[in-house]
């Protein structure tokens, strides 16, 4: 059972989850911002692997990915990050990347660096549910590794009991259909939506992502699931940020009001 | 050996479909229905029957005298340059927008790097009467002005791509995230044998009309259906999959695919994907892609916008990794003097992409009595600038 699990395990409620890009805004701000996000009280940590190509998302994190990458942020760099805060970090941590960085490092050797590093889980929007079963799932268990999926309001009830099945950590429910960014409200169609996977009674809890950006958003999110994860939002702050380390515990600080 | 595609989408270790969740009914409403409506009568009967009467097919199958003289073989050049909109791109996007029709799509996506594929997209869009959203890189707009404008003319919006490179890969990547946010009335026309399954396995069914000709007027011509050897330039593979379809099972045909070597293959300008690329996933295929040691993707080189990707289709991989066809790559100048010489020897001027395959000419060894198809794929019109700018004539 790996970190994410035991998370899980014990909280099924208002599941705050939060993104960041690697090496954003500077190469070495990856561990003083797990650091903080987690002194906030977040409770699960997402680490963008900044990608060339990254299809999945907006110009915001589209954005975060070019400056990780000039910045000469790397896979093998994030993982030695990590390694160095390693018994200070309490919070599960899961990457979220695109496949090919990954295949390039192999599988193999991905999968025993995450393990090596503390990481609990892997999102990979562009691995699909197919393919993963088939290739790569042996591999991500051998190293007590989650693959988390991720579902849509496209996405049929078939399909999502699959998933359903092959993993072991929580789904994660794309609000709407489009890419990653900042939106306002949430809208008739996507309770809707919400309220179908919830009446799946599925396995797995259910995080609600993208276009999550505020303590108004955040808490509607919470209503109809485990939790939600915030990403675009949490990256417009440290874009804006004159000092992180008063601006991170205020921003969560802010989400979490009321909770 | 198989080189075709199996129930999976897969060409050997190449294919598949990498699409995040999010593209996954689309695609697989498409790879459930594509082969049932595309094999069905009547849409094989209003496919065949627009690329005769609109498109203006069959195209010729010229025997090139001057140039065979000069090669001393026999040189014969399919005629996709006189396809209306000026290029082979017009047999997928007509073959793509009669299923958007069954599929009841009411609105049109598209990438296109040279301007090409836009237009003839824009060109298919206006004869259906449905709405069309091109996506460019801002550095081709410029590059390729007249096709903006061309597109504009249609009807068509043209969305400049600001994201990476600002060149094919990333007008494929924006087109792909409209799609995302737009799953329901939306088909994406690709423009070549790249993409998730069954984009290659459809895109080049559309284009195998080029090669089914080809071996017709063969038959007519010499008495004989297959040619010694068939040589087309490669930007996604989508002219060269058409100009070598019906010939992939038959071993004594050579298959010779050019790609664009740019300032040449170790300068860092390049595109030349099999000189230069490994094993990886690009636009929802696992295929060759120029990639740099983290598996980041690498920004290509080509002087022809329509050359300037960074990947090659998955059935293309699998030619290669096969040895099934060979591989050249022709540089930016040697293109250039290629295109210059089909001027000169022919009168033809070919788009810059097209040239690539003519410069082959000048790398391989031929017998006097043996045929040799060059296919090419599309007119110089566009390419005036660039020729101008060259400046040796
Ligand atoms: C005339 C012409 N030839 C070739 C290409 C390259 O595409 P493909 O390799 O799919 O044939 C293009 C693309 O724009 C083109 O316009």
């Amino acid at each position: 059972m790996n970190k994410l699990n035991k998370t899980l395990n014990v909280k099924r409620d208002n599941l705050l989850t939060v993104y960041f890009t690697a090496g954003y805004p500077r190469l070495e701000d990856t561990a003083p911002i797990l650091l903080s996000l987690q002194a906030a009280g977040v409770d699960i940590i997402e680490i963008g692997m900044p990608y060339s190509d990254p299809v999945a998302d907006g110009p915001t994190i589209q954005e975060s990915n070019k400056r990780a990458l000039e910045n000469g942020m790397s896979i093998n760099l994030l993982f030695e990050q990590l390694k160095s805060i390693k018994d200070q970090l309490t919070v599960p941590v899961v990457l979220m990347g695109y496949l090919n960085p990954v295949l390039r490092m192999g599988m193999d050797v991905f999968c025993a660096k995450c393990k090596e590093s503390g990481v609990s889980g892997i999102i990979l929007p562009d691995l699909p549910a197919r393919e993963y079963d088939l290739h790569y799932r042996e591999k991500m268990e051998a190293n007590g590794l989650s693959n988390i999926f991720l579902i849509t309001p496209q996405t049929s009830n078939d399909r999502i009991r699959e998933m359903d099945n092959i993993t072991n950590s929580f789904m994660y429910m794309v609000s709407s259909p489009g890419i990653t960014g900042a939106k306002s409200g949430i809208s008739e169609d996507q309770i809707k939506y919400f309220e179908r996977v919830n009446a799946l009674k599925l396995n797995n809890p259910r995080l609600i992502g993208f276009g999550i950006s505020s303590n108004e958003t955040f808490k509607q999110a919470c209503r109809y699931s485990n939790g939600a994860i915030i990403g675009s939002a949490f990256i417009n702050v440290l874009s804006s940020a004159k000092d992180l380390a008063e601006a991170i515990p205020a921003f969560i600080a802010e989400i979490k009001k009321g909770i | 050996m198989n080189y075709h595609v199996d129930e999976h989408g897969y060409y050997g270790e190449f294919g598949g479909m990498f699409i995040p969740e999010m593209l996954f009914p689309n695609v697989e409403e498409l790879r459930n229905s594509y082969l049932s409506i595309i094999q069905s009568d009547a849409f094989k009967k209003e496919f065949e029957g627009l690329l005769t009467d609109y498109v203006g097919r069959p195209t010729p199958l010229y025997f090139a005298n001057r140039l065979s003289e000069k090669y001393q073989t026999n040189i014969y050049i399919k005629r996709e340059d006189l396809n209306h909109t000026g290029a082979h791109k017009v047999n997928n996007t007509i073959g793509q927008i009669l299923l958007a029709k069954k599929l009841n799509k009411k609105k049109i996506i598209a990438e296109t790097g040279a301007g090409q594929h836009g237009v003839a997209t824009a060109t298919v869009c206006a004869l259906m009467g449905m709405e069309c959203k091109v996506f460019m890189g801002q550095v081709d707009t410029v590059r390729q002005r007249p096709n903006v404008e061309r597109m504009k003319m249609l009807g068509a919006e043209v969305i400049p791509v600001t994201s990476g490179s600002q060149t094919l890969k990333d007008a494929t990547n924006e087109a792909l995230r409209y799609w995302i946010g737009h799953p329901d009335d939306t088909h994406y026309i690709i423009g070549s044998v790249v993409g998730p399954h069954p984009y290659p396995d459809m895109v080049a069914r559309f284009q195998s009309i080029i090669s089914k000709e080809i071996r017709a007027q063969l038959m007519v011509k010499t008495g004989k259906g297959l040619p010694n050897k068939v040589i087309a330039c490669v930007g996604g593979g989508s002219n060269a999959i058409g100009a070598f379809y019906e010939f992939i099972d038959e071993p004594e045909v050579e298959l010779i695919a050019v790609e664009a070597g740019g300032e040449g293959v170790k300068s860092g300008r390049s595109a030349a994907t099999t000189a230069l690329g490994s094993t990886g996933v690009l636009h929802g295929s696992k295929t060759l892609l120029m990639q740099d040691e983290d598996g980041q993707v690498i920004e290509p080189h080509s002087i022809s916008a329509g050359l300037d990707y960074p990947g090659i289709g998955p059935q293309h991989a699998h030619l290669f990794a096969t040895g099934r066809a060979t591989f050249l790559n022709a540089t930016d100048e040697e293109a250039m003097v290629a295109g210059m010489e089909l001027t000169r020897e022919e009168g033809i001027i070919p788009a810059i992409e097209s040239a690539h395959a003519f410069a082959a000419l000048k790398m391989l060894n031929f017998s006097k009595d043996e045929v040799v198809v060059v296919n090419l794929s599309g007119r110089g019109d566009k390419d005036l600038e660039a020729y101008i700018n060259w400046g040796k004539y």
